[in-house]
């Protein structure tokens, strides 16, 4: 049943919440660190050992992944729920970050292929 | 028309649905007709509710006028957050492990760059806080990072609706450029576009960029590209946000 991959998928999520909780907790600060990643995490070592053992049905996975298609039209609605306005204010600090976050990435991506690249050949 | 808006209100989420439906739908049909896919819709999608927001307004954007409230619901931390740990659906730990080392310290250095680079300059352009330091280096990272980073550690809505502008940017900057530049940056096989999605990191971007390069590419670019999320998810609101913490304070 499809309810069985959605009741997996909010267990992964709440014990990442709990173990993002605690991570902040014993760093002595409030809010959650990392929960998202944690509940990301347990879930691809979870689904990685139940399909390898082949008990995760399709009708279950499907369950699962609705909610996966569903990230863009969340993201959409928490877009259209933003304080916009007081953002334009700094506007032109999103389209600097922007801007620069991006050239610095891709001029990092060479270097790396090539040093990949190299390393393999010797 | 009372009778109406107070149905809607009353309904929230389900408007909500129907709203953010025709939206996404309106915008890949701009996406197709007007960019041929240059810009993805999803970049359309998500620009067009950020517009709505600031016109229709106040603390929560659209989200403030009573018939549209439920788009704070479908849109809020909680249901945010549950969609995109579905997301993990799409990538297998052993298709990680093929890539090995070398894809860990994509991630990491992808992350790290653009959590360094855009904390700092919005550092220099005033936004000199811990919190706000860490939500605009998560921006830097995907327009998911951001808000998750800006709602762990408890930014303003302001820095918040900023750090997914940022995100927004980059993802149509990767999108369009990646076309032209994937040859000179070497991104020509499955290891080099592999090194390309975990640096850059945005996955709409780089799965359309690259799929307007070579279609073929696209699975690898479009895997580590998902963990680059995770690992901003992960490290931004956590490791990061707490050395920022230590340097410039709360």
């Amino acid at each position: 049943m499809k309810i069985y991959g959605v009741a997996i998928l909010a267990g992964c999520f709440l014990v990442g919440h709990v173990l993002g909780d605690q991570l902040g907790k014993s760093l002595g600060m409030s809010g959650n660190l990392g929960g998202v990643g944690f509940a990301m995490l347990i879930l691809i070592l979870f689904n990685d050992y139940f399909k390898k053992k082949g008990i995760l049905k399709p009708e279950t996975e499907s369950g699962m992944l609705f909610w996966s298609t569903m990230y863009i039209p969340v993201v959409v609605a928490m877009s259209a729920s933003q304080n916009v306005k007081a953002a334009m204010s700094g506007g032109w600090v999103a389209l600097l970050v922007g801007i620069f976050a991006t050239v610095v990435c891709f001029a990092t991506v060479p270097l790396i292929i090539s040093y990949v690249k190299n390393k393999a050949q010797q | 028309m009372k009778d109406l808006a107070g149905i809607l209100d009353k309904n929230g989420l389900v408007f909500a649905f129907l709203f953010v439906g025709v939206v996404m739908y309106l915008s890949y049909i701009i996406s197709k007709k007007l960019t041929n896919h240059k810009i993805p819709g999803a970049a359309i999608a998500i620009s067009v509710g950020l517009l709505l927001a600031y016109f229709g307004g106040g603390e929560k954007g659209l989200a403030s006028v009573p018939a549209f409230s439920g788009l704070a619901i479908l849109g809020g931390s909680m249901m945010r957050d549950f969609a995109i740990v579905a997301t993990a659906m799409g990538a297998s730990f052993s298709e990680i492990k093929k890539t090995g080392l070398v894809g860990i310290f994509c991630l990491l250095i992808g992350t790290v760059i653009a959590f360094v680079i855009g904390g700092s300059i919005g550092y220099a352009m005033g936004y000199t806080d811990a919190k706000s330091f860490a939500t605009i280096g998560g921006g830097a990272c995907t327009f998911i990072v951001g808000p998750i980073t800006g709602g762990a550690v408890g930014a303003s809505s302001e820095v918040i609706a900023i750090s997914i502008a940022i995100g927004v940017i980059k993802s149509v900057i990767v999108t369009i450029s990646t076309p032209f530049l994937a040859k000179r940056l070497g991104v020509c096989d499955p290891q080099s576009a592999m090194i390309f999605g975990g640096v850059v990191g945005s996955t709409s971007g780089v799965s359309a960029g690259l799929a307007a390069t070579d279609i073929k590419l696209v699975p690898y670019g479009a895997l580590t590209a998902t963990f680059h999320t995770a690992m901003g998810c992960l490290l931004c609101p956590s490791i990061l946000y707490f050395i920022v913490n230590k340097i410039i304070g709360a």
